[in-house]
């Protein structure tokens, strides 16, 4: 068995931040090949969902297979990897570039590196990633090419003396990304003798094709009709259809070492591919998988409720389809003695969360209440066994408890100087520990130790807006910490509303719950009583605030014999109310569920 | 005759005349001003129209109210008005009692006219007064001054046994004394009836607007509560009690046609932008018709009316509107009428809830009454019962 070397073909993704232009940047390249002709053109053709469109965000990998004759004469394969580019995905990006040999670093050429592109671009470093340094919207009047080449050296240590000009916008220098992925980045390497190893790089449920699996052949070749196995589950497939993308689905008869494309084989659920897997043959398997495979995690939870209790079936149902395409969202059966029934869900973290919400809503059609989000808390009881609480209603009783452990993160942070204050007295706030701090040119990137409990809820909202949106963060979990950490009950009109108490540190209760009594009270309407809202910790009442009975509330003159008017206005009413959910006799608007948490100092 | 209702409270005729001299701020009616003149003739003949197209479906009614409603129907010419009353008495009977209300405003040029009016036929006047002093008669856009209407009103008092007129409170930085002492000279004036209204900013009035740009605070709840308090027992003392949330009169001199409307009674509504609620062989049925005028006269010239909205009502539907016009009454509604026309009686369990509250009694004639704790947040009260 020899390994060989294809120089025809070059793998490589796209590392940027959002905005930054990857997309347009995907786009152009796929025009500038001939892969798309003009008139099917759309933006962002590698962005088939709605949301990864409106949002400028990648959620599932992608790929698409171009053609390019070099200055050399020579035709090259390039394949382009579209990976997701957000720290909650962070693990389908590290498979996405252990499929490629290289990287385009994209970098706006005025606004420079970001907090996210620098966790990427380590990343593909770690990945074995040739690096090529790509400065986009060098049109801009605002662009300061050397700065930005000097703060990519500084920063991240690449040498950006060749780093590519470009406008992906305006199409300048296109060709001169392209020649740069085939001169400077390496070709793949495999045996095509060898055992069938072949990285299962993501998937996803077509409805005609059922399973779509992204894959990369590392060593064999993989051929249409062949049976084939998964390494880290066992499960066996019959391979009914082979291909690439260009980005059309094209039909091929096999794919050789470094090639890119995708596989059918009757397979039901993308629960069944995970992401990371190693394929081979049945008949000749090879010696070992590859490294680096583990199953999805989630790491924030949270409750869906249906806002209407008539919707809970649809809302099962579409769960189950939405599950079927992502499987790194778990949920099961939950109810709530104030919501009702609903599904508690695993994500892998707050983007994740806001995405499957988004999705239920729109392609599903359904009304949903989300409450707080929640992490995994560990818990080791006095009988000596430990629990993992996803759900503060969940909490066994005090006496119970020897200890608490909550997750820890290491948070990384850029900012202009001129914010640093104010992320530092956040960050302090949040009971984090500064690990490091210092500056890339004028910014300040700060590194803190946080808990993530402190993180789920509004802290990139808090920071977006003291830093008028300047600051980037990313983070990874590091580890479990023993925490002072108790339950706090919210009482509305003195009834406990489960779905509003969470799990928070003793040092920061009083203040929480002081903060949660004055939101609620903005959110709930006058009724026609007093309403008490108290936020408590075991029978202690630690913050109150009141909302006072409703004074006055009639409408002076009826409109002649206009009775329609008001009987609408009614109706309106109590559409409104279908929106309320019912605690006792008091009625909470379920956007107060969300709201109540989002803290404004 | 079976589709009528079991509970008559009568029937009433109801004519809307859509033109003022000028819109004034707070108004969200259905009025327009024209700058050339309104050929009259031409809405007499389209009312008459309107009139034949609900008269066949509520033949062989007896009229027992009529208002006229603007805009300003004071406005028109007697003659008009006549000839208005006239084709009502073509199309339906007329009681000998009717009672025949119409809107004017206190200026000058119109209480020149009230003489025609009363001639014609009108024997109930109600007069849009709405302030008594003359800069906040300014700033409500109001184009006569207190002098002219109080000669108005005299002038009045002189043609008609029966009038009434209307003040607006609760106006931006009115203080309770001022109100107080304003409404005592306005109980001085009237004879049996008086209609005070809230100031409320409505949705696309100028007033609207100006509160979104900041040049208009109206009055906050808790100063709007304490004038209302203050105008109930002030004319209460005064033996003018409420006998609706913005309606005072001596016993018996209340508005027969405004009655009408609360006790969910039966009426035609013919006019640009009318409404009505009429029993017919489908049932009750709401009309609204076309609310801008030249659209409308075209519209009844075409097709002989100018309905552009004709509902029958559900039984839900009806209940609710019957409850949310009746618990505006100080008599109340009576329970076994909802369960008529709901098909199931009230919520037990949220009507004791609110008589436990205070907010709702029963009378001993079993009607449920809004009480002075409930009347101040009926709106509240109301979405508590119905369904």
């Amino acid at each position: 068995m020899t390994t060989h070397t294809f120089e025809n073909i070059r793998n490589f993704s796209i590392v940027a931040h959002i905005d930054h232009g990857k997309s347009t940047l995907a786009d152009r390249l796929i025009q500038t090949t001939g892969a798309v002709a003009a008139r099917d053109m759309v933006e962002q053709v590698l962005d088939s969902m709605d949301i990864e469109r409106e949002r400028g965000i990648t959620i599932k990998a992608q790929t698409v297979r171009l053609s390019y004759t070099a200055k050399d004469g020579k035709t090259y394969i390039l394949n382009l990897m579209d990976t997701p580019g957000h720290v909650d995905f962070a693990y389908e990006v590290s498979r996405s570039l252990a499929a490629c040999e290289g990287s385009l670093l994209v970098v706006d050429a005025s606004q420079g590196v970001e907090a996210q592109t620098l966790a990427n671009v380590y990343h593909a470093l770690d990945a074995g990633h040739e690096i090529v340094p790509v400065l986009n919207k060098i049109d801009l009047p605002a662009a300061e090419p050397d700065r930005i080449k000097q703060q990519i050296e500084d920063v991240i240590g690449l040498d950006a003396s060749d780093a590519v000009p470009i406008s992906a916008k305006t199409g300048i220098n296109i060709e001169g990304v392209l020649e740069a992925i085939v001169t400077r980045l390496p070709p793949p390497k495999g045996d095509e003798t060898a055992p069938l190893k072949a990285l299962l790089v993501d998937s996803w449920y077509d409805a005609y094709l059922g399973v779509i699996v992204l894959v990369r052949i590392m060593d064999g070749v993989l051929k249409k009709g062949a049976d084939i196995k998964m390494m880290g589950t066992d499960a066996r497939y019959h391979v009914e259809k082979i291909g690439v993308f260009t980005p059309k689905m094209n039909d091929v008869a096999q794919l050789g070492p470094g090639e890119i494309g995708f596989i059918t084989a009757q397979i039901k659920q993308v629960a069944d591919t995970r992401v990371g897997d190693t394929i081979t043959e049945t008949k000749r398997p090879c010696a070992e998988a590859m490294e680096g495979f583990k199953p999805a995690q989630p790491v924030v939870f949270c409750g869906l409720f249906p806002v209407d209790a008539a919707q809970f079936e649809d809302l099962r149902a579409a769960m189950g389809k939405l599950r079927l395409n992502d499987a790194s969202f778990s949920y099961e059966m939950e109810s709530s003695a104030a919501l009702g029934f609903g599904f508690r869900c695993g994500f892998l973290g707050l983007l994740h969360l806001e995405i499957i919400q988004e999705r239920l809503e729109r392609e599903f059609n359904l009304d949903l209440i989300a409450t707080a989000p929640s992490v995994i808390y560990k818990l080791k009881l006095r009988d000596e066994n430990d629990i993992e609480l996803h759900n503060p209603a969940d909490m066994p009783d005090i006496m119970k408890i020897l200890e608490i452990e909550e997750p820890w993160i290491r948070a990384t942070i850029l900012t202009p100087d001129e914010y640093l204050g104010s992320v530092l007295k956040l960050c302090q706030d949040r009971r984090g520990t500064q690990i490091d701090l210092n500056y890339v040119g004028k910014r300040a990137m700060v590194v803190y130790d946080l808990p993530l409990n402190e993180v789920v809820f509004d802290f990139y909202d808090r920071l977006k807006s003291i830093s008028k949106g300047y600051a980037s963060f990313d983070y990874n979990i590091t580890d479990y910490r023993a925490g002072d950490l108790v339950k706090m009950s919210l009482l509305v009109n003195a009834e406990p509303v489960d779905a509003l108490s969470m799990l928070v540190h003793r040092t920061r209760a009083e203040m929480r719950g002081r903060a949660m009594c004055e939101k609620l009270k903005e959110l709930i309407p006058q009724h026609l009583f007093q309403i008490p809202i108290q936020a408590a910790i075991g029978g202690k009442i630690i913050a109150r605030e009141t909302i006072s009975a409703l004074r006055k509330d009639v409408t002076a003159k009826c409109y002649g014999g206009d009775i329609s008017r008001k009987r609408k206005l009614l109706d309106k009413q109590k559409e409104g109310k279908k929106r309320m959910r019912q605690f006792g006799r008091v009625e909470i608007p379920q956007e107060a569920f969300i709201a109540a948490l989002k803290m404004d100092s | 005759m079976a589709s009528r209702s079991p509970f008559d409270a009568g029937f009433g005729v109801y004519i809307h005349w859509p033109f003022c001299a000028s819109k004034c701020p707070y108004c969200d009616f259905n009025s327009h001003v024209r700058h050339a003149p309104i050929d009259e003739a031409q809405y007499i003949a389209a009312f008459a129209s309107e009139m034949a197209h609900q008269a066949a479906m509520t033949k062989g009614r007896q009229v027992s109210s009529i208002f006229f409603g603007g805009g300003t129907p004071s406005l028109m010419q007697p003659s008009t008005i006549g000839a208005i009353l006239e084709a009502i008495a073509r199309h339906w009977t007329v009681d000998p009692t009717c009672e025949i209300t119409m809107e004017a405003n206190p200026t000058s040029i119109e209480a020149g006219r009230l003489k025609g009016y009363r001639d014609a036929g009108v024997n109930r006047l109600s007069m849009g007064f709405q302030a008594m002093n003359d800069a906040d008669l300014r700033a409500l856009g109001r184009l006569h001054s207190v002098a002219e209407a109080l000669a108005a009103v005299k002038t009045a008092a002189g043609i008609f046994d029966r009038y009434s007129f209307d003040l607006i409170y609760a106006r931006p930085n009115q203080t309770p004394a001022a109100w107080a002492s304003e409404l005592k000279e306005a109980i001085k004036l009237s004879a049996e009836h008086l209609s005070l209204y809230q100031l409320t900013i409505e949705p696309d009035t100028m007033f609207e607007r100006m509160v979104a740009a900041g040049k208009l605070t109206p009055m906050p709840d808790d100063e709007a509560r304490i004038l209302f308090d203050t105008t109930r027992e002030t004319c209460e003392a005064a033996g003018f009690p409420a006998y609706e949330i913005s309606n005072h009169a001596r016993k018996g001199a209340e508005c027969r046609h405004n009655l009408l409307y609360w006790r969910y009674g039966e009426y035609a509504g013919i006019g640009p932008g009318a409404h009505a609620r009429l029993f017919t062989e489908q049932g009750r049925v709401a009309i609204a018709t076309e609310k801008h005028p030249e659209t409308w006269l075209k519209a009844v010239k075409n097709k002989g009316h100018g309905t552009v909205e004709e509902e029958r009502l559900a039984p839900l539907d009806q209940a609710n509107e019957f409850l949310l016009m009746g618990l505006r009454l100080t008599e109340g509604i009576d329970p076994s009428r909802f369960e008529a026309l709901a098909g199931r009686p009230l919520d037990q369990a949220r009507v004791i809830e609110m008589i436990d509250d205070g907010f709702v009694a029963q009378a001993p004639n079993g009607h449920l009454y809004v009480t002075k704790k409930g009347v101040p947040v009926l709106n509240a009260v109301v979405g508590r019962l119905t369904v």
